[in-house]
This record gives structure tokens, C-alpha cells and sequence, in this order.
């Protein structure tokens, strides 16, 4: 050894930087490239910051926990395509913060959800889900369907996002809370929002309510996940990370 | 009672220890064990009966779960780690500890405050959604500064030690101190929306934010849960068994090795995802060569009891820590195997993770810490042993009992869940829809709750113990245990 460990041993500083240096390794080795090698994120168009709505909505997602019971990311095995939809890609969840990937699944995969159910069922399974799905074993959230969303802030939010990373534009911020309402109001025109977030889905999602509630939100998040990206059109190279 | 003298040889006079808050601890720490497992006992109720939630926002299974496991690992394992920290680096090093009772008391109750705002955060909602990592912006900031006293106890303590070398132990508690600072700060880098709101943005996302996280998280596993208790492994099993450390040299080997090799491990939680397959496959490689450390570790702390086996039969306490090891040594063996990319395809998102997790986090860590207290509590307060060893004879058997039940439970439905969901029939369909999948498993949720409810009573068992072994007169305990122990 050209150290002999008993110097490490007599001296805590000296023990101290060897240690840090040697846990950094590892850390340093597998985080670093991913931000500098340009294919971690596959090339494909369509993903955009989430709109007002979607983001409160997610933050209600992410308030619940519904990550400890429901992953967000699909494998590329036979079984999960068939039974979710196209594996999930790393420029899917590149606005995420934080990632809801998750780690287990008590239950199903929603990384791909958005369309598949209606506004109504989402609703309905979110206020009593054994109403709908009697085996199921998730926790009923009908305080979602009466409390009205704060969206005060909703501005400060969309620059705090921008402050830290995500390409929110000077007239999506400007525009914040108009396009959280547009986006639960048919009657209104939605396409100065719907040009700022394409595909964006405009409903009454919570059905006929007085106010926007919290329920609105969630449920608009649920409905665009996984939605962005249209696979048909995509070269398998833009795919390769 | 024989020599005291494996670790403190000479006769010199010792310092005056800081103790105090070495008993506070220690009660503390039985108070989140309880908690910790009671919740438990409660979710796992929440799965077998969904209406457990009882439609309120504060009980639901997301809300309630943070809570378990932070419960568990930050409060019980993180309490248990600071007051055992501050007992052995005073007994190993000689020296009072660096700043005395009030930096001892404020990193104490610093650290206690800092799990109340997190569990009260996580009733209401507030959570930045990163596993063990949930705590949000201000809770994350009030823990880095206890974290420094934290440090900055140790090492001062460390420097005017009066024993030449550092002992062993002080090295892993050292590196759990010093890596856990590096990975809390990194992955909690974050921008709250209003200085006067809760909820921030953290400064990474998507695939890099998985990546951090779970650096950060395998590395709680690594650091937290494992580099830190083998330390209390290196100090309290020499001491109950009275035998030095099997071997100086296999500690070196082992500890530069698991702090080297652990922290590659993260994207093993990735398998199959976006994260670029490098990545993962860097990252299965290092988690199993990781056994070779682990397993380094846990012959260190089995080969040490060479020549004391037989106090197994007379000190349940010390049978607490030798099956820690043994629970150590499974679940450092049954991680690898889970790494492995083919393995992992089954296992991922499947209740076998959750196996995995328990046979460490019930085996391994609250086995070391039940050991550990029926060592120190009555030395803290002067006792010559427990109020009752037929009542930690009773402890073990339950909690083992418990332990078994648990783990079979999900190795069981974990893999029929993860076969479920790739069973095609002979048309070519997929054979299961999903909530066919959770219909099967709730037998076995059932038989989980019962392991959890055993575990839960041993703690009970072990709190009515310690309360009767503070509260009687050593005079009525020497007349209750082995007259043997009180010469």
C-alpha cells in the first residue's frame, strides 16, 4: 500500500476528505453525462411545459402521493406496451419537477392514461373508486369534487418554474391565469391557449360546478398524461438515447 | 461481571461523559419505533380495507405512508444513530464530547423538530414527492443546520480524542455523516414559490431528476441505514459479547470498499426506464459487487462472537444483534440478485421490493437498535441488566415471528403479481387485467398486517421493559435477575 492506513486512522480530517472523495465518485461518474450527452433526451416534438391547469392539478398528484401507488413510466417489455401504450421516453418527463416515475405499483401504470377514461369516470372513480371498480383498493378522494383550487399565485408559480428551468414564455406567465380559466370553460375561445399549449383538452372536468375546484385540476393533469407525443410520425433513430 | 475491557483497556480516569441526552435518545428512540411500526400496522390495515381512509384528506394511504417510512428510517433509525453516535465516539475517542450538553441538546431536539414539521407536513400535503426525501424546502434547510452541529460534535470530538487511533466504528458514523450532508443537499435543491408558502421546484427534472434521486435514495439505504448501523455494529456487539473485532484488516478492506462501491448503486431503481441503459447497466454491475462488502461486513460482525457463541443462550439482547447481522447478510444478498436487469423485470414495482426493504429495515435495522438499547439502556441508567430477560426472550420470538410472516407474505405475492402481470393465455391475450392482479393479493396483505401486528406487539413488550428498567430500584432488580450479574 503506498498509504499506510494507520496515518488515515490517526488523522479524522485527512479520513474525512478521503471518504468524500471517495463517495463522489460514482455520483459524479453517472450524473454528469447525463446532462452533457445530447441523445439522453430522445428528439421528438410535441412535449411542452404543462398548462396552468395541468400544473395545479400535478402539484394536487403530487400533494396526495399518488406516485407511493402508481408509476408514471412504462417498460419496453411486450406485456406493458399491450397493457399501457408505447414505453415511456426521457423527453416526456424533461418539464417534471420533480419526476413521478414512482417505484411501485399497487396500482396500474398512468403514464399513459389521458384519453382512455372519460371526465366523468375519472370523477366518479376518484370520489368512490370501489363505486367503479369494486376490487379496487384506493383511497376515496371525494374532498377533491367541492374544494375550490387556489390559484391565486399561479403566475408566481409558472416564474418560479421558469426561474429553475422550464421554458415558460413572458406571454404564458402573463397570461396564467386566463388560460387556467379558459381551460375549463368551453364557452370560451381557446385558441390563444391552445396555441401557447397545443393539445391541451378544454372541459368542464368536474362537470356543471359554480367554481374550479381542485378536482378540475387533477383530472385535467390525468387526462393529458402521456398524450403529447405523437409515436406514428417518429423515426425509430430520433428514439435512441 | 467480567472485565469491561475490550475497548477501554487502561485504567485511567474516564471524562464526564455527556449522557443525558444519550438517555433521551434513547427513550425517544423506542417512542418512533413505536409510531413508526404503528403506522405501519395501519397502512398495511388500509390495504387489506381500503375504507380505513374514512374519506378524509389526512389519512389517505399517500398521505399516511411518507409518514411510515420517515418515521421509521429518520425518526426510530436516525434518533437511535444520534444518540448511539454521541456514546460511542465519547467511549472510543476518550473524550467528553465537543461542545458539551448544549450543542449535544440542540442537535438532539433539533433533530426531533425537524421530524415534527416533517410529519405534520405530510398530514397536510406538503411534500416535494421524492421518496425519503419528502420533506419540503424549509424542513430540508432546518435540517442542514442540525446536521452541521451534528458533524461538527462528532468530528470535534473526534480531534481531541485521547485514544491514538480512530476506532472503527467512528469511520462509518463518520461517513454517514458526511455522505448523508452531500446527498441531502444535492438532491433537495430546490426554489420555493413564495418565501412565506411551502411548496418549492426543485432545481433538476425528468430523467436527471430520477437519476439524483435515486443516488440520493439507494445512498439513504447506503449510508443511512447501513454504513451508520454497522458502526453501531462495530462498537456495541464487541461490547456485549466481550470479544474484540474478528478482524482489523477485513474492516479496512470492507469499509473502503462498501463506501466506494455503494453510492454506484442508484440506477439500479431505474431498471427498464428512460434513464439511458449505461446508466443502468453501470449500475447493476456495482450493486453486485457490492455483496463482496456487505458480506465482508457481516462475517466481521458474526466471526467477532467467536468464542462467545454460547452467550447467545443467556443474553437475548445480544441474540437481537447477531440475527441483525444474519437479517444483513440476506438482505445484502437478496439486493444484488434483485439488480440484475432479468430479475428486476419481475421484481420491479411488484410487492417483493417491499419484502426486500422490511427484511432490512425490521431485520437488520430495528433488530441492531433493539440490541443495541438492551445493552445501553441499563448501562445509561445504572442498571445491571434489564427489568426482564424472559420479556426480551418474548420480544425476540414475536418479532422474528413477525418478520417472517412479513417478508414470505410478499416474496410470494410480490412474484405472483410481477408472473400476472406477463401471463399471456393461449390466444395471445394478456391473461390478467390489473385489478385482477390486486384482487390476488389480498390474502396475502391479510397475512402482511399479522407480521406487522406481531412486530408492533414486540415493541410494546420491549417499551413496558425499558419503562420497568428506568422506573425500579436497582435494589429490587438485582433480587430479580441472575445473582450472578450483581457481584
Amino acid at each position: 500500500m503506498f498509504i499506510r492506513h494507520e496515518t488515515i486512522e490517526k488523522n479524522v480530517i485527512l479520513m474525512l476528505v478521503l471518504t468524500l472523495i471517495t463517495v463522489s465518485i460514482g455520483g459524479l461518474v453517472q450524473i454528469i453525462p447525463l446532462f452533457t450527452v445530447e441523445t439522453t433526451i430522445e428528439r421528438v416534438d410535441g412535449v411542452r411545459p404543462y398548462t396552468p391547469l395541468e400544473l395545479m392539478g400535478r402539484n394536487i398528484y403530487i400533494r396526495e402521493g399518488c406516485y407511493l401507488c402508481h408509476s408514471q413510466q412504462i417498460r419496453p417489455f411486450k406485456d406493458e406496451v399491450e397493457r399501457y401504450g408505447h414505453y415511456s421516453l426521457a423527453a416526456e418527463s424533461m418539464y417534471d419537477k420533480p419526476f413521478q416515475w414512482g417505484s411501485k405499483r399497487t396500482g396500474p401504470d398512468l403514464a399513459r392514461v389521458g384519453g382512455r377514461y372519460s371526465n366523468d369516470w375519472h370523477v366518479a372513480h376518484l370520489v368512490s373508486p370501489r363505486a367503479v371498480v369494486p376490487e379496487s383498493v384506493m383511497p376515496a378522494y371525494p374532498f377533491l369534487a367541492n374544494r375550490p383550487l387556489d390559484y391565486s399565485d399561479i403566475a408566481q408559480h409558472l416564474r418560479t418554474l421558469r426561474t429553475v428551468g422550464t421554458p415558460y414564455t413572458d406571454e404564458m406567465i402573463a397570461n396564467a391565469r386566463a388560460d387556467l380559466e379558459a381551460q375549463v370553460d368551453p364557452d370560451r375561445d381557446p385558441t390563444a391557449m391552445q396555441k401557447r399549449y397545443p393539445r391541451a383538452p378544454v372541459a368542464k372536468f368536474n362537470g356543471e360546478t359554480t367554481t374550479i375546484t381542485e378536482m378540475d385540476a387533477l383530472v385535467a393533469y390525468l387526462q393529458m398524461l402521456g398524450t403529447l407525443v405523437q409515436f406514428g410520425d417518429i423515426p425509430p433513430d430520433r428514439l435512441k438515447q | 461481571m467480567p472485565s469491561q475491557a475490550v475497548l477501554t483497556a487502561d485504567q485511567r480516569p474516564a471524562p464526564r461523559y455527556v449522557e443525558d441526552v444519550i438517555r433521551a435518545a434513547a427513550i425517544l428512540t423506542m417512542f418512533w419505533g413505536i409510531a413508526a411500526f404503528l403506522v405501519g400496522v395501519v397502512i398495511a390495515a388500509q390495504l387489506v380495507w381500503p375504507q380505513l381512509s374514512f374519506d378524509s384528506p389526512y389519512l389517505t394511504f399517500g398521505r399516511l405512508r411518507p409518514l411510515h417510512t420517515s418515521a421509521a428510517i429518520f425518526a426510530f433509525g436516525g434518533t437511535a444513530l444520534i444518540g448511539t453516535a454521541f456514546h460511542v465516539v465519547q467511549r472510543t475517542c476518550r473524550a467528553r464530547l465537543f461542545g458539551g450538553e448544549p450543542l449535544a441538546w440542540f442537535v438532539l431536539l433539533g433533530y426531533q423538530f425537524f421530524i415534527l414539521a416533517a410529519a405534520l407536513g405530510y398530514l397536510f400535503g406538503i411534500t416535494q414527492s421524492k421518496e425519503y426525501a419528502e420533506p419540503e424546502w424549509f424542513v430540508d434547510l432546518w435540517l442542514t443546520i442540525v446536521w452541521v452541529a451534528y458533524l461538527i460534535a462528532y468530528v470535534g470530538t473526534v480531534i481531541k480524542r485521547e485514544e491514538p487511533h480512530i476506532y472503527v466504528a467512528n469511520w462509518f458514523y463518520l461517513a454517514f455523516i458526511i455522505t448523508i450532508a452531500m446527498l441531502h443537499i444535492v438532491n433537495n435543491l430546490a426554489l420555493p414559490v413564495s418565501i412565506t408558502g411551502t411548496k418549492s421546484y426543485g432545481a433538476w427534472s425528468g430523467v436527471q431528476d430520477a437519476m439524483i434521486q435515486w443516488w440520493y435514495g439507494h445512498n439513504a439505504v447506503g449510508f443511512f441505514l447501513t454504513a451508520a448501523f454497522l458502526g453501531m455494529m462495530y462498537y456495541y456487539i464487541p461490547k456485549a459479547a466481550n470479544r474484540p473485532v474478528y478482524s482489523y484488516r477485513l474492516s479496512i478492506i470492507h469499509f473502503w470498499s462498501l463506501v466506494f462501491l455503494y453510492i454506484w448503486a442508484g440506477p439500479h431503481h431505474l431498471h427498464y426506464t428512460s434513464l439511458p441503459d449505461w446508466a443502468q447497466t453501470l449500475g447493476m454491475t456495482f450493486s453486485v459487487m457490492l455483496w463482496m462488502p456487505s458480506w465482508g461486513g457481516m462475517i466481521n460482525g458474526l466471526m467477532t462472537l467467536s468464542g462467545a457463541w454460547d452467550k447467545l443462550r443467556t443474553d437475548p439482547g445480544l441474540r437481537f444483534s447477531v440475527t441483525a447481522v444474519g437479517f444483513y447478510g440476506m438482505s445484502t444478498f437478496e439486493g444484488p440478485v434483485m439488480s440484475i436487469k432479468a430479475v428486476n423485470s419481475l421484481s420491479h414495482y411488484t410487492d417483493w421490493t417491499i419484502g426486500h426493504v422490511h427484511s432490512g429495515a425490521l431485520g437488520w435495522v430495528a433488530f441492531i437498535v433493539f440490541g443495541t438499547l438492551y445493552y445501553l439502556v441499563p448501562k445509561m441508567w445504572n442498571r445491571p441488566a434489564m427489568w426482564s430477560t424472559r420479556l426480551i426472550s418474548w420480544h425476540y420470538w414475536i418479532a422474528t415471528v413477525g418478520i417472517v410472516l412479513y417478508i414470505t407474505a410478499m416474496w410470494v405475492s410480490g412474484i405472483m403479481q410481477g408472473l400476472m402481470w406477463r401471463a399471456y393465455d393461449e390466444l395471445g391475450f394478456l391473461q390478467y387485467s390489473f385489478v385482477e392482479t390486486v384482487a390476488a393479493m389480498h390474502p396475502f396483505y391479510l397475512i402482511r398486517l399479522l407480521g406487522g401486528v406481531c412486530f408492533l406487539s414486540g415493541g410494546l413488550i420491549m417499551a413496558y421493559n425499558m419503562w420497568r428498567t428506568i422506573r425500579t430500584e436497582t435494589e429490587t432488580l438485582v433480587t430479580q435477575t441472575r445473582p450472578a450479574l450483581a457481584a
